[in-house]
């Protein structure tokens, strides 16, 4: 196949403070086996050329696992490809003359720094209210005292899988991070060695997302379309049902 | 320039049980007056830094990424090994240890790998108490997996993401300690400098990379876990955002960088398809376990492999290693990749590939057989190559994965700079000169829950510290030499953009630093590399200002620091007249190609001074010399 054209429309936002707008660019050239990303670094190289200011995305692994990478292309986090994060979204997927739209996750959560670069750091105080279990490094028993059923192991692992990219936060309607939220409580609290701290988990870590200013969550299940590794809504029941156990 | 390992006297079993009777202890009082810096969260930092927390001492964090659980060791995939021997077929300390001084060509301590083979089993104990969710049998017992360079099935894993599993119990454990108030934690800091002070590590100099402001932080010790200098080859395995800026700018300031030319390069890793490529992916090794790799037998055929006749395929990896056939090391399978490329047998657009072919298996076993066994691999193939690995082979062509060589530090993990701690990849200490599967994660976590702890105790009891604020000129002198830099940068405003320089160096330390290295190439590299770092001074283009988030300048400050690096990985290679482990020199091997060790010679840890840059780097070579009590030194031999 030879190199496509595709029409760029990009949010452009200087910093935080700025209103922000969408740029058109018109980018020749793609080759069908570019990732997503290095259709954007050469875009950036072409920009940088002829003394343009680069776009800017957070990116680091390009493997699909890090979590960096939490744009928004045609309206859908991380774009068409199901459970597939940008990284990992190929150039094969677009035609020649294709419009793509290109914009930061939009959640009051999560404010801008520049252009696609926004400020997640709410989810990790979401993870520091209680995200964890609590063992000092040199009090652990010898691992196999703690056996754990294989189904169980299976599925603590199921969600323990979420990379922490927020395209969940993107996708929901309400701007929830409840599919995030539930998946470490999920993980922790399916565990025999997660138990001790459960009720206090659960009641610290949903009362901290609320204080982030996430929404609530009215069942869209949109979290569970858009995630790159296919955490299940169910995550979310199960933090509903731990969070009312302990609070009553 | 002192070198004294401090290896603990008596027999290797005691070593580190004794040192941990005689090393020094911080009363609990005392503790809470002690700042620590950690700079880097991967499975390193993050679990230094929870762990000196837990203790009682105040620790700050910094990272690049803008969160703790991003950094690196987020993507490795295969597992993590211990000698638990729950396999019962034999696995002692002893031989997780031997495994790996063998399997690093015998240019490690024995005392270092020893300890580490200790620690592997508390790893697992410490994981699985935080919820690691590892790979379990029926019984909800762990199971183990076997890995390459061992007989014995002492890996453990979860499914294909160990290293993101193992990081998020070190990132969780280290929020607990955000939570308590021991850990002030900040991301998206780069730091640039190392601060001294009488001859002590004080602190460190960083760029907040949202604000673009330059700051200053003080403490009474520094914890460097930042990572190996792959992309020094602008394509590796490595993030993109991976860099050695830190552990350079600390060999600036003293620290001796041990073994630079000790790279790993994977052999199974999915070929460069562009210009435009940023990266590369890596196919797990397990796959050479059922397929075959092979080339063409004809110079520069286009018919596609299915169409290319048994007689006309050359199976070079089992025709010249018949009793190892695929499953040939890492490096010998790297260096027959390319050997064969280069006489320009190599398939796909680029002529740069070699075939994994599963064809064979599969009429074996059955496909069912082989997509439960790689499954997930062949899909993520599919997803990059757009190729069905089940009908048309892979193809697959070696990549750099890992740096074993980083900064010297003794047994106590301290660099020659008192106070300057230094884990995890960024240090050179346990993998010699070749790095065994499933061993990374390993000493990560060993240095950083394990080690850590213990040894920055020591030398803080041992002490005594002047109190230093960062008005201290020496944070000044830092931060004004690194806001200049910065400056510089951004002044020069040439033609040539800093992914175009990065390009051109990379394939210079490829072609002439990589797989299999010449004296004649490697003069010859570091004739160019200094051509390009001059031009690159002179007409490199970095947009935008310094005040605000702007990742091309980042980029470009690391590549400043790639630059000189390059030209001190080359000097080591000329230095180092041998062939051992992932350094070939093409002039030290048989006549079949095999590696010619020197240990009369060459049984020695390089490590550099750094003593300026004057058109070329100025450098000089110390040595630590290896002893090896208690293993024979033995040829390494796959045929």
């Amino acid at each position: 196949m030879s190199d496509m054209t595709i029409n760029l429309k990009i949010w452009r936002q200087k910093n935080s403070t700025d209103s922000g707008r969408f740029e058109d660019y018109l980018l020749p050239g793609v080759n069908e086996h570019m990732s997503f990303l290095e259709m954007l670094d050469v875009l950036n190289e072409k920009l940088m050329k002829e003394g343009g200011d680069p776009v800017e995305f957070d990116h680091d692994c390009r493997e699909g696992i890090c979590g960096s990478c939490n744009m928004v292309i045609n309206g859908r986090a991380h774009g068409p490809k199901h459970q597939t994060a940008a990284c990992q979204l190929h150039m094969r997927n677009y035609n020649d003359g294709d419009t793509i739209v290109i914009e930061p996750p939009r959640a009051a959560a999560f404010p801008v720094i520049k252009d696609l670069v926004v400020d997640r750091s709410a989810l990790d105080r979401i993870i520091e209210a209680g995200g964890y279990i609590s063992v000092k490094t040199g009090a652990a028993p010898e691992a196999n005292l703690i056996p754990v059923p294989q189904e169980v192991s299976n599925q603590a692992f199921d969600y323990a899988t979420c990379i922490g990219c927020g395209a969940c936060v993107a996708a929901c309607p309400n701007s929830s991070a409840s599919l995030f939220t539930g998946a470490k409580l999920s993980h922790l609290n399916s565990l025999p060695q997660g138990q001790p701290e459960r009720d206090k988990r659960s009641i610290a870590m949903v009362n901290q997302m609320e204080k982030e200013g996430f929404g609530d969550c009215s069942n869209y299940a949109e979290c569970e379309a858009v995630c790159p590794v296919g955490i299940s809504i169910s995550a979310i029941a199960q933090m509903r049902r731990d969070y009312m156990k302990a609070v009553f | 320039m002192n070198l004294d390992p401090k290896i603990p006297s008596g027999p290797l079993e005691d070593k580190w049980k004794q040192h941990l009777k005689d090393v020094k202890l911080v009363s609990p009082n005392n503790k809470r007056k002690y700042s620590v810096i950690v700079v880097g969260t991967g499975l390193a930092g993050a679990s230094a830094a929870a762990s000196l927390a837990e203790l009682g001492y105040n620790v700050k964090t910094f990272c690049i990424q803008d969160s703790a659980r991003r950094a690196h060791s987020i993507a490795a995939q295969g597992g993590i090994n211990a000698a638990k021997n729950y396999q019962n077929d034999g696995d002692s300390v002893w031989r997780l240890f031997y495994d790996t001084i063998k399997g690093g060509d015998y240019r490690s301590r024995e005392a270092n790998v020893y300890r580490l083979a200790e620690n592997s089993n508390h790893i697992i104990d410490q994981a699985v108490a935080q919820g690691v969710p590892f790979g379990r049998e029926y019984g909800g017992l762990l199971d183990n997996r076997s890995f390459g360079g061992a007989q014995v099935s002492r890996t453990f894993y979860s499914r294909g993401q160990t290293g993101q599993q193992l990081l998020l119990g070190a990132y969780q454990a280290m929020m607990k300690e955000v939570h308590s108030g021991k850990i002030q934690n900040y991301p998206r800091q780069e730091m640039l400098d190392l601060v001294v002070v009488d001859g002590k590590a004080r602190g460190i100099i960083t760029r907040n990379l949202v604000s673009g402001e330059i700051q200053k932080w003080y403490a009474d010790a520094v914890v460097l876990c930042t990572g190996g200098y792959g992309n020094v080859f602008y394509l590796s395995t490595n993030a993109k955002n991976s860099n050695v800026t830190a552990a350079w700018r600390c060999h600036k300031r003293g620290a001796a960088f041990a073994n630079p030319c000790f790279v790993q390069i994977h052999p199974t890793c999915i070929p460069v398809s562009g210009e435009y490529q940023s990266k590369l992916t890596l196919m797990s090794e397990s796959l050479r376990n059922d397929g075959r790799v092979w080339v063409p037998k004809a110079k520069g055929d286009k018919r596609k492999p299915n169409d290319i006749p048994e007689d006309e395929r050359y199976y070079f990896l089992e025709e010249r290693y018949p009793s190892f056939g695929n499953l040939v090391p890492r490096d010998v399978a790297s260096r027959n990749a390319k050997l064969v490329t280069d006489d320009g047998l190599g398939v796909g657009e680029t002529g740069l590939a070699v075939y994994l072919d599963f064809r064979d298996a599969i009429k074996r076993e059955g496909k069912d057989v082989i997509q439960a066994k790689y499954g997930n691999l062949f899909d993520m193939y599919e997803n990059i190559a757009d190729e069905n690995p089940y009908e048309t082979p892979m193809k697959i062509f070696p990549a750099v994965h890992y740096t074993m060589g980083g900064l010297w530090v003794d047994y106590n993990l301290m660099s020659n700079i008192p106070g300057l701690f230094v884990a995890g990849e960024a240090n050179f200490s346990d993998h010699g000169a070749n790095r065994l599967g499933a061993s990374a994660l390993m000493q990560g976590l060993s240095d950083g829950y394990f080690i850590i702890p213990y040894t920055v105790g020591n030398y803080l009891a041992d002490n005594e510290f002047s109190k230093v604020s960062t008005d201290h000129e020496a944070f000044k002198e830092a931060a004004e030499t690194s806001s200049k830099q910065l400056d510089k940068l951004l002044s020069i405003q040439g033609d040539k953009t800093i992914i175009e320089f990065h390009r051109e160096l990379g394939k210079i330390m490829w072609d002439k630093v990589g797989i299999s290295r010449s004296k004649e190439g490697l003069e010859s590299a570091i004739s160019q590399i200094r051509k390009l770092r001059e031009e690159f001074w002179q007409n490199v283009r970095v947009p935008g200002e310094a005040g605000y988030y702007n990742k091309y300048l980042e980029y470009a400050l690391r590549l400043v620091d790639y630059f000189e690096l390059a030209e001190l990985m080359a000097l080591d290679a000329i230095d180092r007249n041998e062939s051992c482990g992932c350094h070939l020199r093409d002039e030290y091997q048989s006549e079949e190609g095999e590696a010619i060790r020197n240990d009369d010679d060459y049984a020695y840890v390089a490590a550099w001074e750094y003593l300026g840059v004057n058109g070329k780097l100025e450098t000089k070579l110390h040595k630590e010399p290896l002893e090896f009590e208690f293993v024979e030194m033995k040829q390494r031999s796959y045929k």
